[in-house]
């Protein structure tokens, strides 16, 4: 990282910042429009407070907005070894990203795919090189009015990862994209997936940053645009740095006989507010969402849901499993939405919390709005504590105290980790949990 | 005594409440032992003790193994000196696959026998498995199965069994193995039990019913009333308690007032 700084920086989302930042970009005047409109609504809207419902247990008093460098342009940022490994070409990925620090490091994507119309690479060539395939959605599954950061990022996204996957394309293997930060402590990034009638793919977002950044700020927008009879595997893996501010809104839209199988990772980052929702537009829909989170330290993650039943014949399945310790804090808000005439409507939640610490704290908030009445809406959420008497029985077999812990913390996970067909992210979040464990273990682990 | 197991004036409350009241009973290497009694009389209760479950506290008396009172130490420290105890109600671990959970218990007892160790050989552990499942008649497919998780009761009391066969104790406390199972599980378990039983280890079989002692023939038969090892004897024991019920003992050991 020799040479590498930051040559200019603006700090926070005023009119000069905003003059500014547009004075760093040459892009079309569409985008630059809908760059002016989401802005203004950001002028309009306040920062989130404890007055806010969906903000009432994440308080973000602490962030400075206008302390925020909104602005950044690098110089001489090349990217560490480990993170153009993961995404480099090899056999069992269709394509790679690498966005490093906001620039595309690395992309690529398989030729014969390529040929046949799949698109993988970063936002702003997707922005000059493919409008038509961008510009339909782009701000349109996730809209600057859904909320401050929403605005915020429409404002000012720097780069990002666009996914298209043309009609009746069914691809084997996984995409990779890594959005990866380590000098710039702010990352404006959007996420935009569109997948054609008839297509099928798999797509694996990481976000990571070392603990080494400190106190950096994120703010994120995924749009997933699924159309009929399609399917989308999505896989997150979030692994900030545990200083860091988290913000995203992330949406789906699912429609006619389609299926999305949504899986979230979350162990890192600081602070973290997110808003993941499902549309089910279309008759058939189906979408499928597993989490898995573990928190440590003082950790405190947020994460608002929604299934939105709009179509009738639609059906939602969502599982979030939660392990916290040390002061780590977790909340979990769910809605199931059964809009008018979504008959036939198949919802299900259910958010399951695991706490390893007594000063570790979940909550666990389901909620149903049922607008319909021909229909099955069922919920559960469990907070606990690992069983004692599951304790002593691994124990019996001559499991030290931490050992069992371990098994039953891996057990707790299982049956979501296993929903992940990429055995790399597996073994990789598998890691992050027995390192988390560690710590409470004591070094008593065998690997 | 190395190779015995010695209880000497146990004495056990459960939340405040008194229930074994002075039990003494030894077991050797080599030995196969009935614990019979009827319900409530504290068989399941030394049953944990001697494993070491938190929730009892040990008011008197010592357990002697190995050439220490092993009340001190935490169930995993018993397990590794060679002490088993199957379940008469084993606990579900959702999520852990019976594989799993054998290969982590086996490397747990390497690693404290040589902290070099680096875990059993993959090839090494499947093939174990795969024949202590045969002795047991399980198929294969039963140990990608989370344990306990959804078992039924035999299935229950034969993933024990195969624990037993997987870890080879020098000391198993069998509690009411034979309980829920039709007359079929009782007999697989009983031929798993005989064929694991060596004379390097000692067996505490407790047991409700004579019927399992039809098929596991014991050396000696104890019988537990109201938290004291009443009567010993040898097989013939049993059998006399069958037919005159534990009725019998109710009248011959009417309940001391305690002091």
């Amino acid at each position: 990282m020799t040479g590498a700084h930051l040559v200019q920086e603006t700090r926070g989302i005023g009119p000069e910042s905003f003059e500014a930042f547009l004075g760093t970009r040459e892009e079309p005047e569409w985008l630059r429009q809908a760059r002016q409109e989401a802005w203004q609504i950001l002028r309009e809207t306040p920062k989130p407070g404890p007055e806010d419902e969906a903000w009432r247990r994440t308080d973000i008093r602490a962030l400075s907005i206008e302390d925020l460098a909104t602005v950044i342009v690098g110089d001489g940022l090349t990217s560490p070894e480990g993170m153009l490994q993961i995404v480099e070409r090899q056999d069992d990925l269709a394509g790679g990203l690498l966005l490093f620090d906001s620039q595309p490091a690395l992309r690529w994507v398989d030729e014969q795919l390529g040929r046949r119309g799949l698109i993988f690479t970063d936002l702003l060539t997707a922005v000059r090189e493919h409008r038509d395939q961008v510009a339909p959605y782009l701000g349109h599954v996730v809209q600057p009015a859904d909320g401050f950061f929403a605005a915020m990022n429409a404002a000012f996204w720097r780069n990002g990862v666009f996914l298209y996957v043309p009609r009746d394309l069914e691809i084997q293997f996984p995409l990779r994209a890594v959005i990866g930060l380590q000098k710039v402590p702010t990352d404006f990034s959007r996420i935009l997936i569109v997948v054609e009638p008839g297509a099928d793919v798999t797509f694996i977002d990481e976000r990571l940053a070392d603990d080494g950044i400190g106190a950096a700020f994120h703010t994120g927008i995924v749009e997933i645009c699924l159309k009929e009879n399609a399917r989308l595997t999505y896989i997150a893996l979030q692994n900030w740095g545990r200083y860091m501010w988290n913000f995203t809104h992330e949406r789906a839209s699912v429609d006619r006989d389609s299926t999305l199988d949504w899986v979230v990772v979350g162990m890192g980052a600081g602070v973290t507010k997110t808003f993941l929702e499902v549309d089910l537009v279309g008759h058939g829909a189906t979408a499928y969402m597993s989490g898995v989170f573990f928190f440590d330290g003082q950790q405190h993650a947020d994460y608002d849901t929604e299934q939105d039943h709009i179509a009738p014949h639609t059906k939602s399945d969502l599982l979030y499993k939660v392990a916290l310790k040390d002061r780590a804090r977790s909340v979990w808000q769910g809605m199931i939405r059964a809009h008018p005439g979504a008959q036939k409507t198949d919802a299900y939640q259910a958010n399951r919390n695991l706490i390893l610490s007594p000063h570790a704290r979940a909550d666990s908030i389901p909620g149903l709005e049922i607008m319909a009445n021909d229909l099955r809406c069922t919920h559960g959420a469990t907070v606990g504590q690992i069983n004692q008497e599951e304790l002593f029985y691994l124990m019996s077999r001559g499991l030290s105290r931490a050992a069992a812990t371990r098994l039953i913390v891996e057990g707790f996970f299982a049956p979501v980790l296993d929903r992940i067909p990429v055995p790399d992210i597996r073994r990789q979040a598998d890691a992050i949990i027995h390192r988390k464990l560690g710590i409470l273990a004591e070094g008593d682990f065998s690997s | 005594m190395e190779d015995a197991l010695i209880i000497q004036d146990l004495h056990v409350r459960v939340e405040g409440k008194p229930v074994l009241r002075g039990v003494d009973l030894t077991v050797r290497k080599g030995e196969i032992h009935a614990l019979m009694g009827p319900n409530g009389s504290g068989k399941t209760t030394l049953a944990y003790v001697l494993m070491g479950h938190p929730a009892y506290s040990v008011d008197q008396g010592e357990v002697l193994w190995k050439g220490q009172n092993i009340l001190e130490l935490p169930p995993d420290e018993r397990a590794h000196l060679g002490l088993f105890l199957a379940f008469q109600y084993p606990v579900a671990v959702p999520g852990v696959t019976v594989a799993n959970f054998l290969r982590a218990a086996l490397n747990e007892r390497r690693k404290r026998l040589n902290p070099e160790d680096k875990g059993i050989p993959i090839p090494e552990f499947r093939k174990l498995l795969r024949e202590k499942l045969a002795l047991l008649g399980l198929e294969d497919s039963f140990a990608a199965r989370y344990v306990n998780d959804g078992f039924s009761g035999g299935e229950k009391k034969r993933l024990e069994i195969l624990q037993m066969a997987v870890l080879q104790p020098e000391m198993a406390i069998l509690d009411e193995t034979d309980s829920g199972l039709d007359i079929d599980g009782v007999r697989t378990v009983a031929e798993g039990i005989n064929r694991i039983f060596n004379p390097n280890m000692g067996i505490l079989l407790i047991t409700h019913y004579q019927r399992i002692l039809n098929y596991i023939k014991p050396h000696f038969v104890h019988v537990m009333y109201n938290g004291r090892v009443v009567a010993s004897g040898g097989p013939d024991l049993a059998l006399e308690l069958e037919e005159k019920g534990y009725e019998w003992l109710r009248e011959q050991f009417v309940e001391q007032p305690t002091s």
